[in-house]
């Protein structure tokens, strides 16, 4: 497995080998079916399009709708206007979604078309709604793409519309599963606070099995809540590279206060949102989310020495990356090598910041990629690599246990519906950690030292 | 229950006029009496219209040439289309050196913005001496993606420098996905480039033994060609090369060499096929190893090319051999498939080849199309003069090739051609119309809200399709097959794959799974009283 790549480590600049980041359109697309009743359009070659939903298909095992511009040599040469206006007339004729939500590809971005022009050119029937953003997928990564289109929603729908703000949070949560979104719904609620939560793609791409399709399932953020977000309170954006620039958009936009936290994964990424709520809400915590931290707290003690001092490769998403690393550390365990494909100063700055603060030297590293990741590991190796589905090659080449999280997974199920983060994230994280351990352990194990209980 | 003509119509309604008048001719209700029935194929997808085409850079670097294990493929351009492709396909390889298999590598020169404003040539040259330098490939290849053609990097001549630097081939493929209408034209494109700079370039002058043959479009999808040449090294064939499945670089290029062609996917590769008759005289003929009865047709068409009594005999054995050990287990499940129907849409061959073997197990097909074929895949190659050209179609260049004042030699002799030629498919495909039956759906290039009506009308108890429509059906509560990827197992081809194939089949019929989708208290009323009450009230 993987047998060309060596320990001695290169210095490339010609460009990525197993890359560690996607194209930004897929996360456009991915955060658009996170609006209800809504349908992404790509507007580019239909290769893209194609692309983008295969692959977040296989991610969540449910159907990804989703258009395409269908640019053939001409359009490439002259623009892409005349095939946008005939997609959205086609579109709603024959799809009938409430809104289009319009993203770019390498392609309409490198021949400059001007999306906002030719939506207000377009025949857009009454009552239905067009919003875009620009995805060059030559700049950033799918986080990039995700945070642009959640930008767009924010930029086109939100609205002001009353004195005084109302007692509601904006939650961005940033590029997570379904079921993680579900979980930060259900925290708010239980605080008794009232929220939009915004995209959020729980009941539109975890949506239940009933005989029957829908195109547009349940689930969603409402154009309503959407337009409403510009009432409310707060904002809290949980994760910076995927959230911030909406929250920000919405704070120009709206004066929608903005509160940057991480994406709540682990028991102090959690408890900071919990705070945050109470703070701007003034409420208490309710018994109910008392208890979940406190068994949280309970199995970290009982089992630390599972995990205890092990040493741990991360890579993936920024803002995964960032937040796990943050739990990794209160787990007692040990980053080594911490890694996004994704471009951006700040990851390896707050990376760095939590490092030192804990007094451990690792190898910490943005715009990466996974064979440079394995050729780290190749020079220091670590007990544990926790990553996407393509951690797998390298997992299998050293012989590690690998615990899957983050997107995309392609290889596994049931990731997509249960959550990552909040308390019971948390508790789902070490039940990972724990088990790949331990079945290591177990399978390593002489007879004489095989145990019954561990 | 069928579908005629008004139903169609009241389908198609919905559409604008315009997309109206565009599909109608896509799909044709298979009606005997009318004959050879037109419908058209590989012209334009409407835009916003949801459909499941890819592009030319998919069909080139992803089906065609990234099958090639000990070549370096490298994707110029962003990030997204390298990474697509990686892995994503299932086309096995092994190597006996493992450091000359590269097909779990992704490389992508990862153009950045300022790339796309100077130019990303000089990245990509960089990328080919990192790859040289790290990986020691034998050949490189290089893929185009979209931005690439529009921003004018030339890389057929970054190609041509690195070559000279490294002594190595480094192949340029301009696939990009804008091409053309689908992943078809990349196949045009890749398999012009291999012909031109590939096949032929090894130096072996003769096969080294009798009944050489090269496999041709077998991608190995899940091991699909392990198990074709498992069966054709038994009857004593020696396989050159294997276009591209598990395929290699060292030994495409003495692909020259072999005696025949065996075309599987013809819209894929029926290029190469044409061009090695014209260049060396290998004639080539349509095989089909899916299902029991077409593969031991193909079986038999190749000993009947080859004449030789042994030759003839020793495929009877095997194919007695392998139909008794097999017969028992298909007839098993066929109790489980029996009488149900499918709809078989995929790609640009299989969407006509499973429909054999799903007739060996009682499922009859009554709607199939391709995503990407030509008309001829559909009519028949004898309505390819008939085929008019057009803006898209012209954008793709033809190779013509000329024999090979060296290596060219009839392999049989003109007479016997044409002799062989009435009773096997050589030189030729008679397309997927013929085999379906009066009534039977025909739709090119279907999208997701024909997927639909079709789906409501036809009520099919099996979907073989795509990823992007997998979980549409099964929602729906109707089992979907993937025949792209075949839902990570396989082969599906050959005697093997057959009942692999039928094992798969059944276990999505009678999973128990199916039963749970209505809760029981939407089955049946809570109190068992209620109605009684409510009758005598
Ligand atoms: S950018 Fe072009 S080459 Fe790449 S996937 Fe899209 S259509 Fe295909
Ligand atoms: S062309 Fe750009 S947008 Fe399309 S798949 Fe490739 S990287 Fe992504």
């Amino acid at each position: 497995m993987l047998d060309s790549t060596s320990k001695q480590i290169v210095k490339r600049s010609g460009g990525v080998i197993n890359p560690a980041k996607t194209c930004q359109p897929i996360g456009a697309m991915y955060a658009a079916l996170g609006i209800h009743k809504c349908l992404p359009h790509s507007h580019g070659s239909q290769g893209c399009c194609s692309y983008h939903r295969m692959h977040l298909t296989r991610h969540f095992r449910d159907p990804i709708m989703a258009s395409t511009s269908s640019f053939t040599e001409g359009a490439s040469v002259f623009g892409g206007v005349a095939n946008l206006k005939t997609a959205i007339k086609n579109v709603f004729t024959i799809y009938d979604p409430d809104i289009m939500a319009i993203h770019t590809t390498c392609l309409s971005e490198t021949i400059g078309d001007d999306i906002p022009s030719i939506i207000k050119s377009a025949e857009i029937p009454e009552g239905k709604l067009v919003i875009h953003a620009n995805t060059p997928s030559y700049v950033g990564s799918h986080v990039t793409g995700f945070s642009n289109m959640v930008k767009g929603m924010i930029t086109y729908l939100a609205e002001v519309d009353v004195e005084e703000k109302k007692q509601q949070v904006n939650v961005i949560p940033g590029f997570v599963n379904p079921g993680d979104m579900r979980e930060i719904k259900r925290i708010v609620k239980i605080m008794g606070i009232d929220s939009i939560v915004l995209p959020d793609t729980s009941g539109v791409l975890d949506a239940p099995m009933t005989g029957e399709y829908t195109m547009y399932p349940r689930g969603g953020t409402k154009i309503e809540e959407i337009k409403d977000s510009g009432n409310s309170l707060v904002t809290l954006a949980l994760g910076s590279f995927a959230s911030s620039d909406a929250a920000k958009e919405l704070k120009r936009k709206c004066n929608v206060p903005e509160v940057s936290l991480k994406t709540p994964i682990g028991v102090k990424a959690t408890d900071e949102l919990i705070m945050s709520l109470i703070k701007k809400f003034n409420k208490e915590v309710p018994y109910e989310l008392e208890e979940e931290r406190g068994q949280l707290v309970d199995i970290m003690t009982d089992t630390h020495f599972h995990f205890h001092g092990k040493t741990v490769a991360i890579f993936g998403d920024p803002d995964i990356v960032i937040a796990l690393t943050e739990y990794i550390l209160s787990l007692g365990m040990i980053p080594v090598h911490v890694l996004t494909g994704t471009p951006g100063g700040a990851f390896e700055k707050e990376i760095k910041a939590m490092l030192l603060e804990a007094g451990i030297r690792a190898n910490v590293k943005a715009a990466g990629d996974l064979m440079e990741l394995h050729q780290l590991i190749k020079n220091k190796p670590v007990d544990l690599l926790i990553g996407n589905t393509y951690g797998k090659y390298i997992a299998r080449a050293e012989d590690l246990p690998f615990v899957r999280i983050g997107f995309p997974i392609l290889d596994r199920s049931v990731h997509s519906y249960l959550p990552v983060v909040g308390y019971k994230g948390a508790m789902r994280i070490i039940e990972m950690i724990s088990n790949a351990l331990l079945e290591r352990a177990d399978r390593d194990a002489a007879d004489e030292d095989f145990e019954l209980v561990m | 229950m069928a579908i005629d003509e008004k139903m169609l119509e009241q389908i198609l309604n919905k559409y604008p006029a315009k997309v109206k008048r565009n599909r109608k001719k896509h799909i044709v209700i298979r009606d005997i009496e009318k004959g050879a029935q037109e419908i058209e194929a590989n012209t334009r997808t409407i835009p916003g219209i949801i459909t499941n085409r890819g592009c030319a850079f998919a069909g080139c670097k992803g089906v065609v040439v990234g099958p090639l294990k000990d070549m370096v493929h490298i994707v110029h351009g962003p990030v997204g289309c390298a990474y697509y492709s990686w892995g994503t396909r299932r086309n096995k390889a092994k190597s006996e050196n493992p450091k000359e298999n590269f097909l779990n590598y992704c490389f992508s020169t990862d153009m950045q913005e300022s790339d796309i404003v100077f130019g990303g040539e000089k990245k990509l040259a960089k990328m080919i001496d990192e790859v040289v330098e790290i990986f020691h490939p034998k050949a490189i290849s290089v893929s185009a993606t979209c931005p690439v053609g529009l921003i004018g990097d030339d890389l057929v001549a970054v190609a041509k420098a690195a070559e000279k630097r490294h002594g190595i081939q480094v192949l340029a493929f301009n696939c990009e996905g804008y091409k053309g209408v689908s992943q078809s034209a990349g196949h045009h494109i890749a398999n012009n480039i291999l012909m031109e700079k590939v096949i032929g370039a090894g130096n072996l002058e003769e096969a080294p033994s009798k009944y050489s043959i090269n496999i041709l479009g077998e991608y190995n999808i899940g091991g699909d060609s392990w198990e074709i040449e498992r069966v054709l090294k038994d009857i004593g064939y020696h396989v050159v090369t294997v276009m591209t499945g598990d395929g290699s670089y060292e030994e495409l290029k003495n692909a020259h060499i072999a005696e025949l062609n065996l075309v599987q996917c013809h819209r894929s590769i029926n290029y190469i096929a044409e061009m090695l008759e014209i260049k060396y005289g290998t004639p080539w003929l349509k095989v089909n190893f899916i299902g029991i009865e077409n593969t031991i047709k193909s079986l038999r068409n190749m000993a009947q090319y080859f004449g030789d009594p042994e030759l003839i005999q020793k495929t009877e054995e095997v194919i007695a051999r392998e139909t008794a050990r097999i017969e028992p287990v298909m007839a098993q499940y066929k109790k489980i498939c029996e009488g149900k129907t499918a709809f078989c849409f995929v790609g640009g061959s299989r969407g006509h080849h499973y429909q054999g073997l799903f007739a060996e197990l009682g499922v009859e097909t009554i709607l199939a199309g391709y995503e990407f074929a030509h008309r001829d895949d559909y009519e028949g190659r004898d309505i390819i003069p008939e085929i008019k050209s057009d803006a898209d179609s012209k954008n793709i260049p033809d190779l013509h090739v000329t024999p090979d004042q060296r290596r060219y030699r009839l392999k049989i002799s003109d007479e016997k051609m044409a002799e062989l030629k009435k009773r096997i498919p050589l030189g030729n495909y008679k397309g997927m119309i013929s085999d379906m039956k009066d009534g039977h759906v025909i739709v090119d290039d279907l999208n997701h809200f024909e997927t639909e009506e079709f789906i409501k009308i036809l009520k099919p108890d099996i979907f073989a399709s795509g990823i992007k429509d997998k979980y549409v059906v099964q929602k729906m509560g109707i089992p979907s097959k993937q025949l792209h990827s075949y839902d990570y197992s396989g082969p599906y081809a050959g005697f093997n794959g057959a009942v692999k194939f039928a094992e798969d089949i059944s276990m999505a019929f009678t999973s128990p799974t199916w039963n749970f989708i209505t809760p029981p208290w939407k089955n049946k009323p809570l109190l068992d009283g209620k109605i009684v009450d409510e009758e005598a009230s």
